[in-house]
């Protein structure tokens, strides 16, 4: 047994891998040779032994959870006596908790808004140039990167040091400002302002999304359509104003709306970059520092569900402009 | 949820009127390009390249140089070494090397036991006639919504109770469970496009569901899988939440990214690790990200992100 829950050497994590791989191969493998017997086997035993698996994995892991999460967030910080609503209460009524209810509304606006309208002009102006794809490439790349790696290379831009003489700047933004002669700032320590300075790292990184999903709906606009406005003689900004953003208003809302829900659930970024530390934090990062820093199970269940409530609205937006749309269709 | 790309047979110019609408398409896209556009473009590319350029620069440059010197001096003082990456990689408080092979242990079931599963799940939904269908795909549909936030104290509890908490199961466990809503969806809507016929063809020849399965469906999905696996990759590879939640106390079973994160409050200021780091972590993602680029924005397309 305890092979296999402690491997310590390359060889035995591979050999570990190599058996999990296997073992679900033979596991699945059994459960369908057994459904596909010559003779006539029920429709519901076929149908169990395809998705069987499936649903007990989300019952288990997603369903399960998520019901006695919710009950959880009604509980103490050792879930042992119920305390009806105090954790929603401390959620939304102590300071602390408003500085972060306050930074996740500024991310959750901020972030969408910006990431789509950058996305939507890069792709506009790249497209159906000779070095589209260079261009694209260069932008889309971040999307390659974890948070975590993306944080890295944004506190090295950020990086600080004192302003003596014979001490150089080794940060690319404070050297920009000592160029310009302004003293080099603490830009992941000065609160507010350092929020923003976060919030540039994911707009970093979803803008490649924003761009390859709008600049796939500009593509697809009737070149019938392009045509009669330029025989209207429509000029550049005009064209961009009048014909393009409206053709492709579905695929703003669905970039809008996907981005607004990765955007809510920032954790790495704010964890790896400031650790939620100098009034950066989020409700996501605060979920992790109560339930398993401060071990609040409770309080950290009443963030978790209030991250679930906040999607709720946006996926409700999403599916009401896809209905629309549908009907103008 | 959306096909945001229709295929537009593309319209053949009329013969008559082919000179003025090219001089007119010809100066728009003059227009289009002008100055100040390709000002814009530019800026952004760059501001989207430097910072990764800088830290590139910045791994390779020797301990000293980084403390005293931004990585711009390197083109007027260049001075290059591996040290850096010697060290993350076997130096003895780092040890890259070990958590890339957990990364890697890490990363491959966690693909390839979702996609299988939301293959066979896929393909009930969208081939076997069963009561409660419909409802039993909104449900699933509906689950893509739930955060993993909610799920995980409960998640751990069991683990814990299970006696498998800080192992490579959980984590297992744990990715796969996630992906699988999503995967589900964007697997069934590619499905869904193989012409009925083909399948009830089969069907009439007296093939049964696992043959069909097997034999008709999958050999035509390779690009619909090869789409939700660099996903699923990416996504599992570049993880934080889930790794630090199960495996955070576990040196043996810690991914990449656990460990750089927590270098970064730990040892903040030695960018000459830190930098090394960050790369030995982006290596593997970069180079599956390039290779299937292609792939990877069909799965973009087909349905949106999940996160």
């Amino acid at each position: 047994m305890q092979w296999f829950l402690e491997a310590n050497s390359v060889g035995h994590k591979i050999a570990l891998m190599v058996f999990a791989i296997l073992l679900f191969a033979v596991v699945m493998g059994g459960i369908l040779l057994a459904v596909d017997r010559p003779k006539r086997v029920p429709t519901w035993v076929v149908v169990a032994g395809f998705l069987g698996p499936t649903l007990a994995l989300l019952l288990l892991g997603l369903v399960y959870p998520a019901l006695e999460t919710v009950r959880g967030s009604f509980y103490d910080r050792r879930g042992e006596e119920f305390i009806g609503f105090d954790n929603y209460v401390t959620v939304f009524t102590e300071d602390g908790f408003q500085t972060v209810l306050r930074n996740t509304v500024l991310w959750v606006v901020l972030v969408p808004v910006i990431t789509t309208a950058l996305g939507l002009v890069y792709a506009y102006l790249v497209d159906r140039t000779r070095f589209e794809s260079l261009a694209k490439a260069l932008v889309f790349l971040p999307m390659a990167i974890s948070m975590v790696g993306a944080g890295v290379i944004w506190r090295f831009v950020y990086e600080f040091r004192p302003d003596q003489p014979g001490v150089n700047q080794i940060g690319l933004l404070n050297q920009a400002l000592v160029l310009f002669g302004i003293e080099p700032q603490q830009f992941l320590i000065d609160a507010p302002s350092n929020t923003f300075y976060l919030i540039v790292v994911m707009i970093w990184i979803q803008a490649g999304f924003a761009m390859t999903v709008l600049s796939a709906a500009i593509k697809a606009i009737p070149d019938d359509v392009v045509e009669a406005a330029r025989l209207d003689g429509v000029s550049g900004v005009q064209m961009f104003r009048y014909v393009t953003v409206p053709s492709i208003r579905p695929a703003l809302v669905v970039v809008l709306t996907t981005v607004a829900i990765v955007t809510l659930k920032v954790f790495d970024i704010v964890r790896t970059m400031t650790g939620g530390n100098f009034a950066t934090s989020v409700v996501a990062n605060e979920f992790y520092t109560q339930a398993f820093r401060q071990f609040n199970f409770g309080l950290g269940a009443a963030l978790a569900v209030l991250l679930f409530i906040l999607v709720i609205p946006i996926i409700a937006y999403n599916v009401r402009q896809l209905r629309l749309s549908e009907e103008i269709r | 949820m959306t096909t945001t790309t229709p295929v537009m047979a593309p319209v053949p110019p009329g013969d008559r009127e082919t000179g003025r609408p090219r001089r007119r398409a010809a100066r728009a896209r003059r227009r289009l390009s002008s100055p100040a556009a390709s000002t814009i473009a530019v800026v952004i590319a760059v501001l989207w390249t430097v910072p990764t350029f800088g830290l590139l620069i910045t791994s390779l440059r020797p301990e000293l140089d980084i403390r005293r010197s931004g990585w711009w001096t390197f083109f007027t003082d260049p001075e290059f070494t591996l040290d850096n990456y010697n060290q993350v990689l076997y130096g003895g408080g780092t040890d890259f090397s070990t958590l890339f092979v957990n990364s890697l242990v890490i990363t491959l079931p966690s693909v390839v036991i979702p996609i299988t599963l939301a293959l066979l799940a896929a393909y009930a939904f969208a081939w076997i006639k069963f009561r409660g269908r419909n409802v039993l795909f909104v449900a699933v549909f509906a689950l893509q919504v739930v955060p993993i936030q909610v799920t995980l104290i409960p998640l751990l509890t069991l683990y814990v109770d299970g006696g498998l908490a800080g192992s490579f199961w959980t984590i297992w466990l744990s990715h796969s469970i996630f992906a699988l809503p999503l995967a589900i969806f964007l697997l069934h809507n590619f499905m869904k496009d193989i012409p009925a016929s083909l399948v009830e063809a089969a069907r009439m020849d007296g093939a049964g569901h696992v043959r069909v399965f097997f034999q008709v469906l999958l050999p035509l999905l390779t690009p619909a899988i090869a789409a939700f696996g660099v996903f699923q990759f990416l996504w599992v590879w570049n993880d934080l939440l889930v790794a630090l939640t199960f495996a955070g106390g576990a040196p043996d079973v810690v991914p990449l990214t656990v460990r750089l994160a927590e270098m970064v409050g730990t040892r903040g200021s030695d960018w000459y690790l830190l930098a090394a780091g960050a790369f030995v972590a982006m290596v593997v993602p970069l180079v599956v990200f390039l290779a299937l680029q292609r792939y990877f924005v069909r799965g973009l397309l087909a349905g949106s992100v999940k996160g």
